[in-house]
C-alpha cells in the first residue's frame, strides 16, 4: 500500500453563495464521500480543511502577504490521506471527490517515501 | 426431593455467577494478584461446601451471608497455616517473598467482605484482566472466567470453541497476569489513566460477544451481555472511572439490550430488524439508555462509543423521516474513527435506507470483502428488489461463508422467497 494525498483547489468565486440547504448538500456529499473512502479501508488521514481568510504567505526580505489569492486564482482549500496499492486507484476515489461539482480540481500526489527514490 | 435439589441447584449456580468472581476479587486483594489461585481455590471450596451442607440442611435464610462467613474462616484458616510454617522458617531465613507474606497477614485484622471492599477490588480486578499485554481474544476469556464466573465449557460454548483451546489460551493469559505485578491493593490514577481504554473495549466486545454471539444458547448469550453491563456499572461507580465515554458505552450496552428479546426467536433465529415487533423493546432499558447518554455527553468529547450509542438510540425511536440520514452521518464518523468490516457493512446498509439500493450497491462492490458472510448477505438485500438471479448467488456465497446455522437458515428462507417470487412472475 502506497499513501496518496489528496489536494484540494477551488476558485474564488465571488459569485458563489450557496443557500444553507446548499450548504448542507455540500457538507453530506463530502461526508459521504470520506465515509465511502474510509468503508473501502483507503482512508490513512482524513487530513484538513485549511482556512480562506485566516492566510498568510511569507516571502524572502520578511515581506508578508495576505493570503495567497492575489497571486493565484486557486486555491488550496484542504488535503486528505488515502492509502491505495496504486496512483490509479487512487485517482478513481479521487474522480467521485463533490469539490469536481462545485468548480474545484483534485490533485493526487504520492507521498515519497524514505527508500523510494522515483 | 428431586425437585428440590434441582432448585437448589439453580440457585446455587445464580449464586456463584454473582458471588463467585466478587470473592475472588475480594481475597486477592489481600493474596496478591500472583496468588490468584490461592483466592480461586478458596472461593471455590466454599462453595464446594455451599453445595454439600445445603443438600442435607436446606438453603440458609441468607445464603449469601453464609457463603461470606465460610469464605472468611477458610481464609483464616489458610493464613494460620501459612503464619505457622513462615515463623519457622523466620529465624533462619529473611527473604523478600517472607516480607510479603507479612504484609498479608497483618492484613487479615481489615479482612473484610463489606460492600465498598467488593466494589474497589472488583474495579480492581477489572483493571488487572484488562491487561495490554495480554491479547484482547484472552483477556475476554479472562474476564469471563475471573470477573464473571463462566465455567470453561460455558467459555467455549460461546466461542464455538474447543474446551481444550479455551483452557490453553486461559492458561497463557493467567501465567501473565501472574507475572504483571500489578498492584491490586491500590488503584493507582495513572494505572487507571492507562488501561481505561482497554478496559471499556474487552467490556465493549464482551457485549458483543454476548449480543452477536454464534452461540445457539440463548442464555449463556444474555449473561453475556447482563454481566458486561455489570462490569460497565461497577466503572460508573468510581469517579475516576466514571468517564464520558464509559458512560456512552453503558447507554450503547442499554439500547442494544433492550432489544434483545425482540430480535431472536424462540428457535434461536435472528430477526431482521424491520420485522421485530416493538411492543418487546425494553423500553426501562431504553429510558436507562438515554439516561447514560445525556451524561456522555457532559462534556464536548466524542468517542467511538458515543456515535455508536447514538446509532443505537436512533434505533429506538419510531419512524422519523430524517433517522436514516442522521444514522448514515453517524456512521460516516464512526467510519473515521475506526475501520472495521462491521462498520463498513452497516454504513452500506443505512446508505440504501437513504440512497436506494442501486447506489447502495456501487457503495457495497467497492468494499472489496469476498471472504465475508455479512457482505454477501448484505448484497444479497439488496439485489433482491434489484436483480433476484444475483441476490440469490450472494446469499448462497453467505451460506458457504457461514458456520452459524441460525443464520444459514435465515438465508435459506430468503433465496426460498425469492425463488417463489421469480418463479410466480
Amino acid at each position: 500500500m502506497k499513501e496518496f494525498v489528496l489536494i484540494f483547489r477551488n476558485s474564488d468565486n465571488p459569485h458563489f453563495k450557496p443557500s444553507p440547504e446548499q450548504m448542507q448538500q455540500v457538507m453530506t456529499n463530502w461526508m459521504n464521500w470520506m465515509g465511502s473512502i474510509a468503508a473501502q479501508g483507503k482512508l490513512a488521514d482524513k487530513g484538513n480543511q485549511l482556512s480562506m481568510t485566516e492566510a498568510k504567505t511569507v516571502k524572502t526580505n520578511n515581506v508578508v502577504t495576505d493570503g495567497p489569492y492575489t497571486e493565484i486564482k486557486e486555491f488550496i482549500n484542504g488535503y486528505t490521506i488515502v492509502k491505495t496499492k496504486t496512483i490509479d486507484e487512487a485517482v478513481e476515489l479521487a474522480k467521485q471527490c463533490p469539490i469536481l461539482k462545485i468548480g474545484g480540481n483534485v490533485e493526487v500526489r504520492a507521498v515519497v517515501a524514505a527508500d523510494d527514490n522515483s | 426431593m428431586a425437585e428440590k435439589t434441582h432448585s437448589n441447584n439453580e440457585l446455587l449456580s445464580h449464586l456463584f455467577r454473582v458471588e463467585y468472581s466478587k470473592m475472588t476479587a475480594v481475597l486477592c486483594r489481600h493474596f496478591g494478584l500472583n496468588q490468584i489461585e490461592i483466592a480461586e481455590d478458596i472461593a471455590s471450596e466454599t462453595f464446594l461446601k455451599a453445595s454439600e451442607v445445603w443438600v442435607i440442611n436446606g438453603i440458609p435464610e441468607n445464603p449469601t451471608a453464609w457463603l461470606y462467613t465460610v469464605a472468611k474462616n477458610k481464609t483464616k484458616d489458610y493464613l494460620k497455616r501459612v503464619k505457622i510454617i513462615e515463623t519457622k522458617i523466620k529465624e533462619t531465613i529473611r527473604t523478600n517473598d517472607f516480607l510479603r507474606t507479612e504484609v498479608f497477614i497483618q492484613s487479615e485484622q481489615d479482612f473484610d467482605f463489606r460492600q465498598q471492599t467488593i466494589t474497589d477490588s472488583q474495579l480492581a480486578m477489572i483493571f488487572a484482566v484488562c491487561n495490554p499485554a495480554i491479547s484482547t481474544e484472552s483477556q475476554i476469556c479472562l474476564a469471563l472466567q475471573i470477573l464473571c464466573g463462566f465455567s470453561v465449557e460455558e467459555i467455549a460454548d460461546a466461542f464455538l470453541a474447543k474446551t481444550e483451546t479455551i483452557k490453553k489460551r486461559l492458561l497463557r493469559a493467567r501465567t501473565k497476569l501472574r507475572k504483571d505485578n500489578f498492584q491490586i491493593n491500590v488503584l493507582l490514577e495513572t494505572t487507571i489513566k492507562s488501561r481505561i481504554d482497554t478496559v471499556l473495549r474487552t467490556l465493549y466486545l464482551l457485549f458483543n460477544e454476548g449480543y452477536f454471539s454464534k452461540s445457539n444458547n440463548n442464555l449463556i448469550r444474555k449473561d453475556l451481555c447482563s454481566e458486561a453491563i455489570r462490569l460497565a456499572l461497577v466503572l460508573t461507580e468510581n469517579p475516576l472511572t466514571n468517564t464520558p465515554q464509559t458512560n456512552a458505552l453503558l447507554a450503547l450496552m442499554c439500547f442494544q439490550s433492550s432489544r434483545f428479546d425482540a430480535r431472536i426467536k424462540d428457535t434461536g433465529e435472528t430477526i431482521l430488524f424491520e420485522q421485530q415487533d416493538k411492543n418487546l423493546w425494553d423500553k426501562e432499558l431504553i429510558e436507562k439508555g438515554n439516561y447514560y447518554l445525556v451524561n456522555a455527553c457532559s462534556v464536548n468529547e466524542i468517542s467511538k462509543y458515543h456515535l455508536e450509542a447514538a446509532i443505537a438510540y436512533w434505533h429506538t425511536t419510531p419512524t422519523n423521516k430524517k433517522k436514516w440520514e442522521h444514522i448514515l452521518k453517524l456512521y460516516n464518523d464512526l467510519i473515521l474513527i475506526e475501520y472495521s468490516p462491521m462498520t463498513a457493512l452497516n454504513r452500506t446498509f443505512a446508505f440504501a435506507k437513504v440512497y436506494g439500493n442501486e447506489r447502495a450497491i456501487k457503495e457495497a462492490e467497492k468494499l472489496n470483502l469476498n471472504e465475508n458472510n455479512y457482505y454477501h448477505s448484505l448484497l444479497g438485500y439488496l439485489y433482491s428488489t434489484v436483480d433476484a438471479e444475483k441476490a440469490i448467488a450472494h446469499y448462497n456465497k453467505a451460506i458457504s461463508h457461514t458456520k452459524s446455522k441460525t443464520e444459514k437458515k435465515t438465508l435459506m428462507k430468503e433465496i426460498e422467497r425469492l425463488n417463489k417470487k421469480r418463479n410466480s412472475s
